[in-house]
């Protein structure tokens, strides 16, 4: 677990002060204002914290615990009473992952994975080529366009479900994942364009000139130069639209309301409505969803502290 | 090529997926090579790299919303005919409908009881959430700032952004979970009543509270969010700042609110402004947790009752509902926008 919180990388931080020729008194002195600022000086600072931090995690831990025990044990006592009667099993995992009569979540798991990989690569590839255009290229109307583009952010996802569902309809697509995959792509590329703009601006401008002079066109500037430098920008914002797309409920509900579309999200908030009261199940089923976002955020927490802090947020 | 449009066995689930990723990579390949030429004029090249996602964005978001903005200004009514009756379809006997113009589904969304509710509860979130969320979050980040447990900490508070909301419904549904006095309480909240003497409670269904029980839930999502970012923030605190702040002799909590707290402003406003944008367009939680029955029902929850359960009668008060949702995000925005303005200005 690697949580990005050292200042250097942060791009927040770039005023901050220059790490050149620090002398050894004035880091000292650096030290002493950086903690003044935050140090509350208590001994009840660090209980305060640790209780917060308990009860941040002991929710999670509950149904986490509670997915291990039996299904007799949950309905009848506490997950806080495990240390008294310790008694795991597996079961509730295989019964949500197999289920009986077509329920189990196997087949919801890997609609999910087909809706996110399609989900998360177009629209990155279709922002990354707006955003070298905006960045890059000079033509009449670009400033207008990428104004517009900007301003579309605020459309609420909800204003375009319905009109975008009749144009589907109307396709004869609603049996098939492109109406979903379709708009996580319409729905992704505003934010996308915008984060990907700002880190190709960075970009030092030599750089691109001298490819230019040496003759090269827009699109082998965009593969050979600009992408490479690209590649932590494109984690940050892959992991952001994977983590969204993969945990939407909206999108799955109204453009794959058919079951055999339904990602795994959809199909657990399905499970809390039906079998609200079968915690062996829902505990299971919804650790089984949980278990891929917190994975890939575990692995690149870095990346996407990194995406958060360019100041991009979806919701 | 029917698996094409209707994919069910996981081969052609799998199958359709990478050819979607193909086919996508091959047209887009097509048009960046024909661009790639010489002698190939400015306007088309353009036109390469920005036509696919111009299009995309007109059609599958600008054109929608325009759409249902006169959507939400349309009602169903009886058409009458030139001799003042009702139309009659000579196949089916039944009276004819049409679209009017009316401001009808806004009238009942501010005037009907029910839906004031809806609105009311959506106020709740959306001052509630961003300010618990982001004093916590505050807080929490000056707490673990500098202590050797500070990566863990933070990772442990930040775990819920990465799980989706209604994986977190669910966490909390549990522990909020309800069983009779005198019964084995097998959710935490009930049991910790139970222990305090008290009798349990049914937090999901007891109104009023219930909708700030389900706020609680969105607060432990967003906390997260707003440690991250304000962390970050007082980190890039100058020492100057600092430094002359204790040389005037400034300490402790003190120096916290009349020091820190101003410089890293703007961090806050966009984390309020963001958090409170993110609460007032979910509706995972309220929708998993209590479907939105007990009087907990928000806007964006309501949107899609009215739209996607109501059937036909539902579409034009979802339309309005969305327009809603549209209008209170327009001034957030623009605060949100002309912050980041000022605050670049000022470096």
């Amino acid at each position: 677990m690697s949580m990005s919180g050292s200042s250097v990388e942060l791009p927040i931080t770039t005023d901050a002060t220059p790490e050149e020729k620090v002398s050894a008194r004035k880091l000292k002195r650096q030290i002493r204002a950086q903690e003044a600022k935050t140090r509350l000086s208590s001994p009840w600072a660090s209980g305060l914290a640790i209780l917060l931090a308990v009860l941040w995690t002991v929710p999670t831990l509950g149904l986490f615990i509670t997915s291990f025990r039996p299904p007799n044990d949950i309905q009848d006592s506490g997950w806080w009473t495990i240390l008294a009667n310790p008694s795991f099993t597996t079961q509730n995992y295989q019964d949500a992952w197999a289920g009986a009569g077509g329920t189990g979540l196997s087949q919801f798991f890997l609609n999910s994975f087909v809706i996110v990989f399609p989900g998360v690569i177009i629209p990155i590839s279709l922002a990354l080529l707006a955003a070298y255009a905006f960045a890059w290229i000079d033509f009449k109307g670009r400033d207008i366009l990428f104004v517009a583009v900007f301003a579309l952010q605020i459309v609420p996802i909800q204003v375009t479900l319905i009109p975008l569902q009749t144009i589907f309809v109307n396709f004869g697509l609603q049996s098939s994942f492109w109406p979903v995959w379709i708009s996580h792509t319409i729905f992704g590329l505003p934010l996308a364009i915008f984060l990907l703009h700002n880190f190709m601006k960075e970009i030092p401008a030599s750089i691109v000139e001298a490819a230019r002079v040496d003759g090269a066109g827009h699109v082998k500037i965009f593969f050979v130069v600009l992408l490479p430098l690209l590649i932590p920008a494109i984690a940050a914002f892959g992991i952001f639209q994977f983590l969204w797309v993969w945990n939407d409920l909206l999108v799955a509900l109204v453009f794959a309301p058919n079951p055999n579309l339904r990602p795994i999200t959809a199909a657990i908030a399905d499970l809390a409505g039906t079998r609200g009261n079968q915690w062996q199940l829902l505990s299971a089923g919804a650790f089984i969803a949980i278990v891929v976002p917190l994975i890939v955020f575990l692995s690149l927490q870095r990346y996407f502290v990194r995406g958060l802090l360019a100041g991009g947020v979806k919701g | 090529m029917d698996w094409l449009l209707q994919p069910t066995s996981v081969a052609e689930k799998i199958g359709s997926m990478i050819l979607a990723i193909v086919l996508f990579v091959a047209i887009m390949g097509l048009i960046l090579w024909l661009i790639d030429r010489p002698k190939v004029p400015l306007l088309v090249i353009v036109m390469g790299f920005l036509g696919p996602v111009t299009i995309a964005l007109a059609v599958g978001l600008f054109y929608p919303a325009i759409k249902t903005v006169f959507t939400s200004f349309q009602v169903t009514e009886v058409a009458i005919g030139a001799n003042g009756k009702p139309v009659i379809n000579p196949q089916t006997g039944q009276r004819m409908t049409e679209q009017a113009f009316s401001f009808d589904n806004y009238t009942k969304i501010f005037t009907d009881p029910a839906m004031q509710k809806v609105l009311l509860n959506t106020v709740y979130w959306v001052v509630l959430v961003p300010v618990v969320a982001t004093l916590f979050g505050l807080i929490y980040a000056v707490l673990v700032d500098r202590t050797r447990f500070e990566k863990a900490a933070k990772a442990l508070v930040f775990l819920p952004m990465a799980i989706s909301m209604v994986g977190a419904s669910i966490i909390w549904k549990f522990v909020y979970e309800y069983r009779p006095t005198g019964a084995n309480q097998i959710g935490l909240a009930n049991q910790i009543l139970v222990w305090l003497g008290l009798d349990p409670y049914q937090f999901l269904i007891t109104e009023p509270w219930n909708t700030f029980f389900l706020i609680v839930v969105m607060i432990w999502i967003q906390a997260g969010f707003a440690m991250t970012v304000l962390s970050a923030a007082i980190k890039a605190v100058p020492d100057d700042i600092v430094e002359a702040a204790q040389i005037d002799g400034a300490t402790g909590f003190r120096l916290f609110v009349s020091v820190t707290v101003p410089t890293i402003r703007p961090a806050i406003v966009v984390v309020i402004t963001t958090v409170a944008m993110t609460s007032l367009k979910a509706f995972d939680v309220v929708r998993t947790m209590t479907g939105g029955n007990f009087g907990t029902s928000v806007v964006a929850n309501e949107f899609y009752t009215q739209t996607f359960v109501q059937g036909q009668q539902g579409v034009g008060i979802g339309a309005a509902l969305a327009v809603v949702l549209f209008i209170i995000i327009i001034p957030v925005i623009v605060y949100n926008v002309r912050q980041m303005r000022l605050s670049e200005d000022v470096r």
